[in-house]
């Protein structure tokens, strides 16, 4: 019997620009991107110099802090530029791809049949362990760690995003085994959340503790299902992985191949071509989008917490998703009348837009006002399923008050489960950059 | 719409950052926002944003307390009038109410938004909108005959030591409005309390007695008015807290728009009617009680500032309990508190505005009680995880 979470609490956005549901082969990518940003706390130690040969599977650069995270090459080639910022900071590691993708050979390995430690070390040796995310913190995991368990979300509830059910078709068998090594890695269970809703493939997959999710997003985020099977508590260790990830593992034991395949939903309402890429991790933005409006941003990952990107650069490592939505640096007359355009969406009842819940809203990057002290209370709560003080944790993290934020709860969650107080909040103020600092407080002082 | 908003970048030029004005940008931001919502947009984190603004839902406050300010315009004149034994037209009462209130309104907001501009430009962030909403409460709490400078002081005090003193908006302990009218009530008791300051000219002309319903019930007099003039309000007192069905009219566009919490308004009328339904029952225990514990309990709920008070008073988000649970508490210690004053202490026949000035200033302990509460529940998670692994 899977588990039910089922909440009442969050926000559907209904957002123009679905993708719809069909799979292309992207163009092939010239180049691929690795950025550290996208590992939080990462500091990166480089293996190869520039113009260094490698194939996809070939360590790139490594953690200064422990050596065994690794970030291996998503395709083979040269390595053609380290671009650094202030104080020679790694920003991006462009490499340059061949035109066929030479793979190293890591050789086959069985998950079920080899033990715990064996799993453990192809993981890690190998790159792999990249894919895995630790909370509290929200960093990469530490390969020493055993986590008490590892939670995979199968239905992401954000919107415009794109679906688990498309991406893993045909990967079926490859996930099956990538969960079969994960169940090495832990003391506990993994934990898989799919959409209640529908009758997908994924109810299916074996050795896991299937979890039905329903409800307004943030039903899907792995916080939540964290928190309502077995929440965090202070000095425990829990990692999340991407469904999408667990199939490259499981492929990489099952052929030996390090297959850095991505495939990306095109999604927003100023994107042309809307519908499903097959390209490689890091691959070239404009290797997928090549029809968009113009003044328009692009999104690497969903509207609510992906990066913003330009039209030359690269994927961010782990989306799934790209985003274009229109700029929305214009200004609006009267806009602040109580129930005048009402074709924003907005979840205060200031505005007419919730008597229209199935209605599909364009949404824009204008901050529909400005950042002001925090006076409105009650609305966080309104979007926030899990048992926290919203508020009083963003106040704790803004003052830096380590026992407060402990006290709240700082570790069971991630920026991401702030992201719809960060839509919905009266005050504008950047809740998950807020969240993101008292999480850094924390690394430094507690560790 | 071009037009104008060119002509506005090209005003704002010398308030650019590195311009010689660029000191008195927040003044002529505030302005210019006011026609547009800016063209910012977000930077990281989540790339949209509702719709929803602090000047919107101030704007909602100030449109909710439109009703009770038009009647207490017309009360103002028709009670002047009235007392002096004429029938007033609607226009000439509330010309003569408007002329009394307008200039009061103005001074309110000159004097208040004068100094958040200043102290925006000093600290050097936008003006907040809280004092939109201020600016128009307090004239709106004020007996229709005190003098402007007694506004304008009343206001500087607000402002200075019930907000900006804490770090400006936000972060108040104590409802604004309502310190500016503490001020005034024990700065000036004369011109805020009494028998001869309720009606216009009540203390200038001698016909007219210019007492209210709580005035006289605290001195043991026969009321004369009905309960259908206490609920519409067509009796005598501060200028916008009389009619209980504008005040009705107001909260329910801050309850369904959730500006204000219901929460806060529901407990705090259950708080005061259980304390008028106590207070009531005293004869049949023995207890004699007085004009004011007698009133009955569903009167105590339509007269004075209560209902004001509670609707928009004590639901201003600052200075009320912040937390789900906690703002329960706090709406009906509220309610039980302004009808235990108003009845039990002869020095104070209303009790509205003092009740929400204490519980205002114990909200933040309520809220730290019920804070308490969840992160216990996180420590009893932790220790039970302890004893199982022991």
């Amino acid at each position: 019997m899977p588990i039910d979470v089922k909440i009442k609490k969050g926000l559907k956005l209904n957002l123009k620009g679905e993708a719809e549901n069909s799979i292309e082969q992207a163009q092939k990518t010239k180049t691929v991107a690795l950025r550290p940003s996208n590992f939080h706390s990462l500091v990166p130690k480089m293996v190869l110099k520039e113009g260094a040969k490698m194939k996809a599977g070939d360590e790139v650069l490594f953690s200064k802090y422990s050596d065994k995270t690794r970030i291996v090459s998503p395709v083979s080639g040269t390595l053609k530029e380290i671009k650094r910022g202030a104080k020679r900071k790694i920003l991006e590691i462009i490499i340059e791809a061949d035109d066929e993708i030479q793979y190293k050979d890591f050789g086959v390995l069985n998950p079920l049949e080899a033990d715990s430690p064996a799993v453990r070390d192809r993981i890690f040796s190998t790159g792999l362990g990249i894919f895995l995310n630790q909370r509290p913190y929200d960093i990469p995991a530490n390969a020493d760690d055993t986590p008490k368990a590892i939670y995979i979300s199968a239905y992401d509830t954000s919107p415009l995003t794109a679906s688990f059910e498309v991406i893993l078709k045909g990967k079926i068998d490859f996930f099956q085994n990538g969960i079969n090594a994960l169940t090495k890695l832990t003391g506990g269970s993994v934990y898989l959340g799919v959409d209640k809703e529908s009758a997908s493939f994924l109810k299916d997959i074996e050795n896991v503790e299937l979890i039905s999710i329903s409800g307004p997003h943030p039903a899907g985020n792995v916080g939540t299902l964290i928190h309502e099977t077995q929440p965090m508590n202070r000095g425990e260790v829990v990692w999340t992985i991407r469904p999408e990830d667990v199939a490259i593992i499981g492929e990489q034991f099952k052929t030996g191949k390090y297959n850095a395949e991505r495939t990306v939903a095109v999604t927003g309402q100023a994107a042309a071509n809307r519908k499903y890429f097959k390209t490689l991790i890091g691959a070239e933005v404009s290797s997928i989008l090549k029809d968009f409006e113009p003044n328009s941003r692009i999104i690497s990952g969903s509207v609510l917490t992906g990066e913003k990107v330009e039209s030359d650069g690269h994927l961010n490592y782990f989306s799934n998703t790209l985003t274009v939505i229109p700029e929305g640096d214009k200004h609006r007359m009267f806009g602040w009348v109580p129930f005048k355009d009402n074709n924003i969406h907005s979840a205060s009842k200031t505005s007419l837009s919730w008597l229209f819940p199935k209605k599909k809203y364009e949404v824009n990057t204008n901050l529909n006002g400005e950042e002001r002290a925090l006076v409105v209370t009650g609305e966080m709560e309104e979007v926030m399923p899990l048992d926290i003080l919203p508020m009083q944790l963003l106040k704790a993290c803004m003052a830096g008050d380590i026992e407060k934020m402990e006290n709240l709860g700082i570790y069971e969650v991630v920026p991401e489960d702030f992201a719809l107080v960060e839509y919905t909040n009266t005050s504008k103020i950047e809740a998950q950059d807020i969240i993101r600092n008292g999480l850094d407080i924390m690394i430094t002082e507690v560790g | 719409m071009n037009w104008i908003r060119q002509k506005i970048d090209k005003i704002k030029e010398p308030f650019e950052p590195g311009q010689k004005l660029e000191k008195y940008r927040p003044a002529i931001n505030a302005l210019d926002t006011f026609l547009f919502v800016p063209d910012h947009t977000t930077k990281k984190g989540s790339h949209i944003r509702d719709a929803v603004d602090l000047k919107r839902t101030m704007i909602t406050v100030v449109l909710a307390l439109i009703p009770a300010l038009i009647f207490g315009m017309w009360n103002a004149g028709y009670q002047h009038f009235n007392q002096l034994g004429e029938t007033p037209a609607f226009l000439e009462a509330f010309l003569h109410g408007a002329y009394k209130i307008v200039p009061m309104i103005v001074v309110s907001y000159a004097v208040g938004l004068g100094l958040e501009f200043a102290f925006a430009i000093m600290r050097g962030h936008e003006v907040n909108e809280g004092y939109l909403v201020t600016g128009l409460l307090i004239p709106m709490i004020m007996p229709v005959d005190i003098p402007l400078w007694m506004v304008a002081l009343s206001v500087i005090f607000a402002v200075l030591i019930g907000k900006e003193a804490f770090g400006g908006t936000g972060m108040n302990i104590l409802n604004p409005a309502l310190t500016a009218r503490a001020f005034a009530f024990f700065a000036y008791p004369t011109y805020m309390s009494g028998n001869k300051i309720w009606v216009s000219e009540a203390s200038t002309v001698d016909s007219i007695s210019g007492e209210t319903i709580l005035g006289s019930l605290a001195a043991n007099k026969e009321v004369a008015y009905n309960a259908a003039e206490m609920f519409t309000g067509v009796i005598p007192g501060s200028i916008s807290e009389t009619s209980t069905l504008c005040i009705i009219a107001g909260a329910l566009l801050l309850v369904l728009t959730k500006v204000a919490d219901w929460r806060i308004i529901l407990s705090g009328v259950i708080g005061a009617a259980a304390m008028g339904l106590l207070l009531n029952a005293l004869p049949s225990m023995g207890v004699e009680g007085n004009g004011l514990t007698n009133f009955a309990w569903y009167n105590h709920l339509i007269v004075g500032g209560f209902a004001f008070g509670i609707v928009f008073m004590a639901t201003d988000p600052v200075s009320a309990a912040q937390t789900m649970k906690g703002k329960w508490i706090y709406g009906a210690l509220i309610g039980l508190t302004a009808i235990l004053i108003r009845t039990l202490n002869p020095a104070y026949p209303e009790g509205i505005m003092l009740s929400i000035l204490l519980l205002n200033v114990f909200a933040p302990t309520i809220d730290h009680y019920v804070i308490e509460g969840n992160i216990k529940k996180r420590k009893k998670r932790l220790e039970m995880k302890s004893v199982k692994t022991a």
